[in-house]
């Protein structure tokens, strides 16, 4: 672990000074970076035969859940176990506000039992940064509302990186129910600030006004989405939810926006296929593809511990 | 009654056309003499040079709570803040609990008005019995109660055949009413303007049709009923431009603006401050600049602050969850300074004018003025003091303000009502 530490001091100038994780909107080139440097080492303790270090040793995480979540929930756990962090889960159904106690309140109250880090997911768009304002304790946001992902967009940067290495330049698209998607507005802030090229491709009416001038082109043809890109992340189309009144079909959708392998045949041999999961096998993507050589899917879920890892480590130590 | 001589200040009338140095003298409650020089002597004299001499401001448009909030403010400490802000009179809005719609609402709160008003209060009616948007309350009744303005504020009549009846009945009882323009089949569930901002925030949108379609609609049928109407807090570009056209083809229409739609922009959403979350949301930047060239070519004839208390307990929430709303006496005059006098958007008497004249002349009452024999309401303003809008010294019980906390320029110092001098320096209660 020292190891880890003085490559993260010497190798690189920048130093983490923020308190929360809230946004990649927040966060320069230089912190991204750091946090994706900084997983890349704890990458590699993931790979060990006892793969735990004491880097939070005698600290507590808790898991703040105010949405139902599996995997976000099971990684940021693992994340801070493997740090030798103690963690709580405190998951609620309703809102606070259903429940009789406000987020504040309810922050505070945690906060009281002495903990170091809130792992918050909400439904409600803004609700980490209340939150940060309101407790001393480091908060991270693991999703809030339509608003931000910024742990999944940096895991999905730093596999990209494994695969493509220097980002600056390349052409990503991002397609699927934009309007509605967290994990896309992160991945924008994100990509954009690395020197990505990034395409955002949905029905029309699900591409949200004024998402150009977050730097983005936009296109509802998914043949210009395809063309050129080094990688695509397909969103998960949420049927059941926002997404149905802006498409008629499941299989509809499949058919014009569907990633197949025909479709992939047509693009760069070795376009890199990312998705956030939990994946509608036939409606976003074929099986072929999601379990295809292109798709690095199941590499997303692993590295979203060690960028977790990172992303813990860093609040939890930061020169404020 | 003591006698009250306001020396050497700008004297600013734009009913009488009156912009220099002037002496006032007051006299029973009433304006006694206003001239270049009066010797005569009075119990109180007030040195006014450099200072602003006003008609006390009228507020045309504002939330006191009372009955049934009295937790977010009260008839009393809202109208210690309408004189902290320089207003005289306040006209006070029925979306109470339970809702000012019937001539025994109104009488239990002018009962409570009598005991513990600060300032002048005017009791707007609902259009609506318990603004539940099914029958017309009983206008003539509620007339007879003092009551000539209505207005079902916070919601829009959005039936439209209820309209046209409220608009004949205003019509036939010579009412004016008051409309909240907002078509919420549009506006939904919306929390902020929709746009980048909206998008980047993830904040759901409400559009600016939601609006002006509504705008649109009520310009019509108070044509074809030819009728009077007002609409409330226009916040966007194309309300604007529907209203200045239907001015134009005589249609009878006014309208009113709020300080936060001229001073700031829906970028004031995205640090999730529930503080901003207003009904109409804060806009975009060619909105805000509509705004200022609608008050310039006297589009819009009004300025209203729309006074909306919340406690810190309900604001202290998600943005999502928070209530709509801004309070507004005690910060719109240093907007309005900062934003239309300094900027050259309006020059003095045209700024007063907006804050008393005009709303005065609107709600048909004798207000807005400084003529002799007129009731002497009257607001000095020192017009280049910087000051600290603070939460510890505010007099409204809430706080819900985005401009808590900062340095704003210009304030009222001294305010007389009905003739006595109810603030004095910045100090509430009656000196003379």
């Amino acid at each position: 672990m020292r190891e880890i530490i003085t490559n993260v001091a010497t190798n690189k100038k920048p130093v983490w000074t923020k308190k929360d994780l809230l946004g990649l909107e927040y966060l320069s080139r230089e912190e991204i970076e750091l946090i994706l440097h900084t997983a890349k080492s704890f990458k590699e303790v993931t790979t060990r035969q006892i793969k735990k270090v004491p880097a939070l040793r005698g600290k507590t995480v808790v898991n703040l859940f105010y949405e139902p979540s599996t995997r976000t929930r099971t990684s940021f756990e693992l994340a801070a176990k493997r740090l030798s962090a103690d963690v709580i889960n405190i998951a609620t159904e309703s809102s606070s506000i259903k429940k009789g106690e406000t987020l504040i309140d309810t922050g505070r109250n945690i906060e009281a039992l002495k903990i170091d880090i809130i792992v918050v997911r909400h439904n409600a768009s803004g609700a980490p940064n209340i939150l940060a304002k309101a407790v001393r304790s480091s908060v991270v946001n693991a999703g809030d509302g339509r608003h931000e992902h910024p742990t999944q967009a940096l895991l999905d940067m730093f596999t990209l990186k494994e695969k493509l290495g220097n980002l600056e330049g390349r052409k990503v698209s991002i397609i699927g129910d934009i309007k509605h998607s967290r994990v896309c507005r992160s991945n924008i802030w994100g990509l954009t600030k690395l020197g990505v090229h990034v395409t955002v491709c949905a029905p029309e009416l699900l591409i949200p006004e004024g998402i150009e001038k977050m730097g983005v082109s936009t296109t509802s043809n998914i043949n210009e989405a395809l063309d050129g890109a080094d990688a695509i992340n397909v969103l998960r189309m949420q049927f059941e939810r926002d997404s149905a009144l802006a498409f008629p079909s499941k299989g509809e959708y499949f058919r014009e926006y569907g990633i197949t392998e025909d479709r992939l045949k047509k693009c760069k041999k070795n376009i890199i296929v990312m998705h956030p999961g939990p994946i509608n096998r036939g409606v976003e993507m074929s099986s072929e593809v999601a379990d295809g050589t292109n798709s690095v899917i199941l590499e997303q879920v692993t590295n979203g511990i060690a960028v977790r890892m990172a992303v813990l480590y860093l609040v939890a130590t930061a020169k404020r | 009654m003591n006698s009250i001589l306001i020396k050497h200040g700008r004297v600013v009338d734009p009913a009488n056309k009156r912009d220099g140095v002037f002496d006032i003298l007051i006299k029973g409650g009433k304006i006694s003499r206003v001239a270049k020089k009066i010797n005569e002597k009075a119990k109180v004299v007030i040195d006014a040079k450099d200072k602003i001499v006003s008609p006390g401001l009228v507020d045309m448009h504002a939330h006191l709570r009372e009955p049934g909030r009295e937790d977010e403010e009260t008839i009393e400490t809202g109208t210690r803040a309408a004189l902290r802000g320089g207003f005289t009179s306040v006209f006070c809005m029925p979306n109470t609990d339970p809702a000012l719609d019937s001539p025994d609402a109104i009488k239990d709160l002018a009962k409570t008005i009598g005991k513990t008003a600060l300032s002048n209060v005017f009791i707007i009616g609902a259009i609506t019995v318990g603004r539940r948007q099914e029958a017309l309350c009983d206008f003539s009744a509620m007339r007879e109660a003092g009551v000539r303005w209505f207005s079902d504020d916070g919601s829009s009549v959005e039936d439209p055949e209820l309209m046209v009846n409220a608009l004949k009945a205003a019509k036939k009882e010579k009412l004016l009413l008051i409309e909240h323009c907002e078509d919420k089949k549009i506006s939904k569930t919306g929390v902020m303007n929709k746009g980048f901002v909206s998008t980047k925030t993830g904040l759901r949108g409400i559009p600016k049709e939601s609006e002006s379609i509504r705008v649109r609609r009520d310009i019509e049928l108070a044509e074809k009923i030819d009728t009077r109407i007002h609409i409330a807090h226009v916040s966007c570009l194309k309300s604007v431009e529907l209203i200045k056209n239907a001015k134009k083809k005589g249609i009878r229409i006014t309208a009113e603006t709020a300080p936060h739609y001229f001073s700031l922009t829906d970028e004031a959403c995205q640090c999730y401050d529930t503080n901003t979350k207003v009904n109409p949301p804060l806009r975009t930047a060619e909105d805000v600049e509509a705004i200022k060239i609608a008050l310039r070519e006297n589009t819009i004839d009004a300025i209203a602050t729309d006074h909306a208390p919340h406690t810190d307990a309900e604001k202290g929430v998600e943005f999502d969850f928070a209530p709509f709303g801004m309070i507004g006496f005690e910060s719109a005059l240093s907007i309005a300074i900062e934003e239309l006098v300094d900027k050259k958007i309006l020059s003095w008497p045209e700024l007063i004018k907006k804050l008393s004249l005009s709303p005065s002349k609107i709600l048909g009452i004798k207000k807005g003025t400084l003529t002799e024999g007129a009731g002497a309401d009257i607001t000095i303003i020192d017009p280049e003091k910087k000051w600290v809008y603070k939460k510890e010294e505010r007099a409204s019980k809430s706080s819900n303000s985005p401009y808590m906390g900062k340095t704003l320029k210009g304030y009222a110092q001294d305010v007389i009502v009905g003739g006595r001098l109810v603030m004095k320096e910045r100090k509430l209660g009656v000196c003379s």
